[in-house]
């Protein structure tokens, strides 16, 4: 498809990039720092009151939130050099960011809106009628592959973008540790959004969609959810912090007294998620935080057993996790790191990059810069 | 991270009333023989296992002895009805309500004192350890329930015919029995209890729990219960078969406004399970949330269990467990889940009697001493429920009273049963023509002519046994039991495997057996046969004065013309009965000309013309002219040729069928009335087999071991198959890996309709495997 308004030699402020998933949009806005007087003469009104608003604040409305945290300083990109910023906001609230960019005019910088996720191709129509905004629609799994790749490559100077957790089997020595990705393929990606897709990348430009679940994110707050009244991801986590779901889940131990020996299961494991909950007493002495926390368990140990049983299937020992269901979601970073390093007698490793959520749409502004 | 097991109950809330009337004799059967008793106690069933010995009359023929002339009188043979002790294994399952109840029961009735030890198995089983021991005073002695249950797997799968199925809901029939592969090895099984466990079976003794997932039924119960606030998990699963989980699932749609195409993803799959709810201001359905949650865990089961089919490379994947357990719901979401993930490369297979594995493994466990496994078991279906149709619209409470007892027997049979080594894909093939539970129209037409033949079953029946006199009464329960069958049968064909003509006549000769009627054509048959002997050596001489070419189309013709006289088909008892003048020869009138209606005579001529075949086997039909005039002339010229001849019959009596032991007397008298079939005796190239079975139709995967033996010994290269139960019924598409021959007269209209020729058409079917032409 052919970008209008595209100069070949330079690419028109503003450089964003969009993934609209299930969930949340994110948005990654690069803000020049290099802005000679000359260019600050030319750009319209509507181009610096954009720059002003975005990078001022650190919440819009009443759900955006920019994650001041990720913001990657003095990125030269395109022979720019400037600010990358991180900004997401619920899906939910997409038309209010669509009448945002109708009141500032946004159509009329005549810039190109690179964007990926399912959104770009459900709201496409509302972009246009509501904003007068033309996509330039992505696919997310090209764009999180580049993305990812990209990110990693320019960490490199500063804090690493990669990081493993040391001793995970051990709760007192577990640690975070950096982790330098050089020589990445091949790799199992695993992106953990409202649902989970696990891809095999085996270079820049080759990769694949192994398979997927339906059981993510999206699942675990849907379900804290309806079984806690709780509203947001933040509220879910925060009670699944302060739960304990050995009381909601069955374990080995629960039925056989300890280990199953025959089998090599420990007694610690596992053995029905929610298993108790088939008893009324005990669903009458569950709290919240326990059914909270045992959800986040479920899910996640799930998604480290499929990720595992790719693993294997595809002969690849390193699985990177990415999406926005990690983030400040240290518990199932944990549990992921120990089920990886448990169940596969430690050939397994499991790597997390800072950036979690917001590859796709990194990979959208690349995409929106160099064409590939 | 599973149980291989299940849970404890949460039924003890619901209303069952636990003081019931058990109609004993119909239950726990054959209790004063019991020995070696089972038991397996899962979370709301329980399975009980014994073994018994059961006396049935069974029909001997017994040459006289010849020197005392005399006493022969003009009798050919003797027939004595004699007792006959054989071994049954019994199944029953109920509701873990009725335990006591039915220990009680037990133990008032139990008369061998020597055992000792029942042999428990299940989540349950030590909950009610102390019950067991005080009630029936055995010691429980405790086996490991995968191992149990892996045992109990090998057993059916081994031994039931059309044990495993594969389901379509919307199939026209939803049950599609898959064909019994003597090679069940390896294969996957994927028990859902409480979790999952994922389980590779090798071989009968090596098994592997690789691997498993929390995620199962007790996810689905607990998290159900919690979300609905439904506390029992047929109601939960009533609830889910109502619900529309699109209302709660985050679709692909949600996300994309349709499809994601690039990837093949479609618009309605399901993108994050739940999603939807991820709000504090909606309410949603007890019944989308249920539904929502048997996709999300049925989906995961199924593609976990893809992950490990494939890491393993195993094709066939059983499902079993409390969550599959016969429900329609679950079968068809983990059925959908599987073809989703492996593109329809693997099925989804399912167990006719599932339920049972744990029990029957229990009881293996505890019978090794007598060797189960050295027989072969055939499922009786006089005495087996069958499987229920568990339609999820039927009221929870209504189908736990269905299923309250559900029974399963199954005889030791006298042989071992092996395949035919001549079949020329013993994987692929399918004995019967016909699948009845898919095609309607003639399963319909096949009901209603069993129901109008039963009339005359019962009325033989009585008069096969003039000088007792409670036959009519027993006849009488005979005909309710099979009339009940065929009831059963015409709402859930699916009941017994596929039906079949087969299962339907197989079904009535248990039925028979059942009511002590072993034979009801014993004496019809000695009739037939005296007078057909009488006939033989003219027969013969009149078929040697011909030529070599006019005597090979006069043998044939004879073969056809005497299965005609055939007491099992409707349209020609009735002949037989209103006409006893019809003979032979009018039968020979009234055989089709030639062009028969599959004719391959002239190829059949052909062959004869080039060199003998090396060994012949016969499966031979009917007792009287069939067998006297029809088939032993045809032997006759077989033998001339050079060729061996291996004869095999029934091993057990069915219809006017001959058995092994009546055709052993009938040849050694013809035997004595001709030097050819005399001296072949001698030199053993006329060899007598029994085929294993007492059944009007044939299975070529199930013959005993020693024709097998003899077929392999005597490099058979020509395998005959005579009469419509045996030729066209079954095997009129088995393909033989040599040189076959089907020979029948259609004696059934509808058939004859079906087949597109009419009533006495002929089926004369020669075929040479592809690449073996002489």
């Amino acid at each position: 498809m052919k970008i209008k308004n595209r100069k070949t030699k330079e690419t028109t402020f503003p450089w964003f990039g969009m993934d609209i998933g299930g969930t949340l949009v994110k948005l990654v806005y690069f803000e020049p720092k290099d802005i000679t007087a000359e260019e600050e003469q030319e750009e319209v009104e509507n181009l610096k009151s954009i720059r002003r608003y975005l990078t001022s604040n650190t919440a819009y409305g009443t759900t955006g939130i920019r994650d001041v945290h990720l913001e990657l300083q003095d990125l030269t990109l395109c022979g720019r050099t400037g600010n990358l910023h991180f900004i997401r906001f619920p899906t939910h609230d997409l038309p209010a960011f669509l009448q945002m960019g109708r009141n500032k005019h946004f159509s009329s910088l005549h810039t190109t809106l690179c964007a990926t996720g399912g959104g770009a191709f459900k709201f496409e129509s509302d972009f246009l009628t509501m904003a007068d905004l033309e996509l330039h629609k992505l696919d997310e799994l090209d764009c999180l592959v580049r993305g990812v790749l990209y990110i990693d490559s320019v960490m490199s100077s500063g804090p690493l973008e990669c990081y493993y957790f040391e001793n995970p089997t051990d709760p007192d020595q577990c640690a975070e540790k950096p982790y330098a990705l050089e020589n990445p393929y091949p790799l199992l990606l695993v992106n953990i959004g409202s649902g989970v897709s696990i891809l095999a990348v085996y270079s820049e430009n080759n990769y694949k969609r192994v398979t997927g679940t339906s059981l993510g994110g999206g699942t675990f707050l849907g379900l804290c959810c309806l079984l806690t009244g709780c509203s947001t991801f933040e509220e879910a986590l925060e009670m699944a912090s302060q739960g304990e779901s050995t009381r909601v889940d069955k374990l080995v131990r629960d039925i056989y007294g300890g280990d199953y020996e025959r089998f090599g299961l420990p007694g610690w494991a596992v053995a029905s998620s929610f298993g108790n909950m088939m008893s009324k007493e005990k669903r009458e002495s569950v709290s919240k935080e326990d059914l909270a926390r045992a959800t986040l368990v479920t899910i996640t140990n799930n998604i480290g057993s499929i990720t595992r049983m790719c693993a294997l299937n595809e002969n690849i020992e390193r699985v990177v996790f990415v999406g926005n269901f990690l983030r400040v979601n240290t518990l199932s970073m944990k549990l992921l790191a120990y089920a990886m390093d448990y169940w596969s007698k430690g050939q397994l490793k499991a790597l997390f990059l800072r950036h979690e959520g917001y590859f796709g749409a990194v990979g959208a502004l690349l995409e929106l810069l160099h064409p590939s | 991270m599973a149980e291989c097991g299940r849970v404890d109950s949460n039924t003890s809330g619901h209303t069952m009333d636990k003081s019931i009337t058990l109609p004993p004799d119909e239950i726990f059967r054959n209790l004063e023989n019991a020995k070696r008793f089972a038991i397996d106690i899962g979370g709301s069933l329980t399975k009980l296992a014994y073994y018994s010995t059961v006396q049935h009359k069974v029909a001997k023929v017994r040459s006289f002895d010849h020197s005392t002339k005399e006493a022969a009188s003009d009798k050919l043979y003797e027939i004595a009805v004699q007792e006959e002790v054989t071994a049954r294994l019994h199944f029953i399952k109920f509701e873990n309500a009725y335990i006591e109840t039915c220990l009680d029961f037990i133990k008032d009735h139990l008369v061998n004192t020597e055992t000792k030890v029942i042999k428990a198995t299940g989540g349950g089983a030590h909950k009610f350890k102390e019950l067991i021991e005080r009630k029936l005073g055995l010691k429980v002695d405790k086996e490991d329930e995968m191992t149990c249950l892996i045992k109990g797997c090998n057993f059916v799968l081994k031994n039931i015919p059309h044990e495993a199925f594969v389901y379509a809901r919307h199939a026209d029939s939803e049950f599609r029995f898959q064909t019994t592969n003597p090679d069940i090895f390896p294969y996957l099984l994927v028990n859902i209890g409480s979790g999952v466990s994922i389980v590779k079976v090798e071989s009968e003794d090596k098994f592997e729990r690789i691997g498993g997932s929390s995620i199962g039924g007790g996810t689905f119960w607990g998290l159900g219960a919690l979300l609905t606030k439904t506390k029992r998990f047929d109601e939960l699963l009533q609830l889910a078969s109502k619900g529309q989980h699109s209302s709660v699932d985050m679709l692909v749609k949600d996300i994309y406004g349709g499809s994601y195409a690039c990837l093949g993803l479609t618009g309605d799959l399901i993108a994050s399970s739940f999603g939807k709810s991820a709000t504090a201001d909606k309410e949603f359905s007890k019944e989308d949330m249920a539904k929502s949650l048997l996709h999300m865990i049925s989906n995961d089961i199924g593609q976990l269990a893809c992950l490990y089919a494939k890491l393993h490379n195993l094709s066939r994947v059983y499902f079993g467990g409390f969550f599959i357990r016969g429900h329609p719901v679950t079968m068809h979401t983990i059925t959908y889940s599987i073809n989703f993930f492996t593109k329809g490369e693997v099925q989804a297979l399912f167990l006719r009697h599932e339920g049972y594995l744990g029990a029957i493994g229990a009881f293996l466990k505890g019978a090794e001493e007598d060797n189960p496994n050295q027989y072969s078991w055939g499922e009786n279906y006089a005495g087996s429920s069958g499987l229920m149709s568990v339609s999820p619209d039927m009221n929870p409470m209504q189908r736990a009273r269905s299923g309250t007892f559900d029974m399963l027997e199954m005889d030791r049979l006298e042989r071992q049963l092996v395949n035919l080594p001549l079949l020329q894909d013993a994987s692929s093939y399918i004995p019967d023509t016909v699948d009845l539970t898919e095609d309607a129209q003639a399963r319909e037409y096949w009901l209603y002519c069993f129901e109008e033949a039963l009339d005359g079953v019962v009325k033989r029946a009585v008069a096969s046994q003039p000088d007792i006199p409670e036959a009519a009464e027993r006849a009488e329960k005979f005909r309710q039991k099979y009339r009940h069958k065929l009831q059963t049968l015409r709402h859930q064909p699916f009941a017994y495997g596929s039906l079949t003509v087969r299962s339907l006549l197989d079904t009535r000769e248990h039925c028979l057996n059942e009511f002590n009627f072993p034979d009801p054509y014993s004496k019809i048959k000695e009739r037939e046969n005296d007078v057909a002997l009488k006939y033989y050596q003219k027969a013969v001489k009149s078929l040697d004065e011909l030529s070599w070419e006019d005597r090979q189309f006069a043998i044939v013709k004879g073969v056809l013309a005497g299965n005609v006289f055939d007491w099992g088909a409707k349209a020609v008892s009735e002949v037989l009965e209103s006409n006893p003048e019809f003979g032979f020869e009018e039968a020979k009138r009234r055989l089709e000309e030639r062009p028969w209606l599959v004719d391959s005579f002239d190829q059949w001529l052909e062959r004869l013309k080039g060199p003998p075949h090396r060994c012949a086997l016969f499966f031979v039909d009917n007792s009287g002219v069939d067998i006297i005039l029809g088939v032993m002339p045809f032997v006759r010229e077989l033998l001339s040729r050079g060729t061996e001849v291996v004869l095999a019959s029934n091993s057990g009596p069915a219809l006017n069928d001959v058995t092994n032991s009546e055709l052993q007397i009938l040849t050694e008298r013809i035997a004595a009335m001709d030097p050819v079939i005399k001296s072949a005796l001698r030199e053993d190239r006329l060899t007598l087999v029994q085929s294993g079975s007492s059944s009007p139709c044939l299975d070529l995967s199930r013959l005993d071991k020693v024709l097998a033996m003899v077929v392999r010994e005597r490099q058979t290269d020509l395998v005959i198959i005579e009469g419509m139960g045996r030729a066209i019924h079954t095997n009129y598409y088995a393909m033989l890996s040599c040189e076959s021959l089907k020979m029948a007269v259609i004696k059934n209209s509808w058939l004859a309709d079906r087949l597109g020729g009419k009533l006495f058409s002929v089926v004369f079917k020669y075929e040479v495997p592809a690449g073996k032409a002489h």
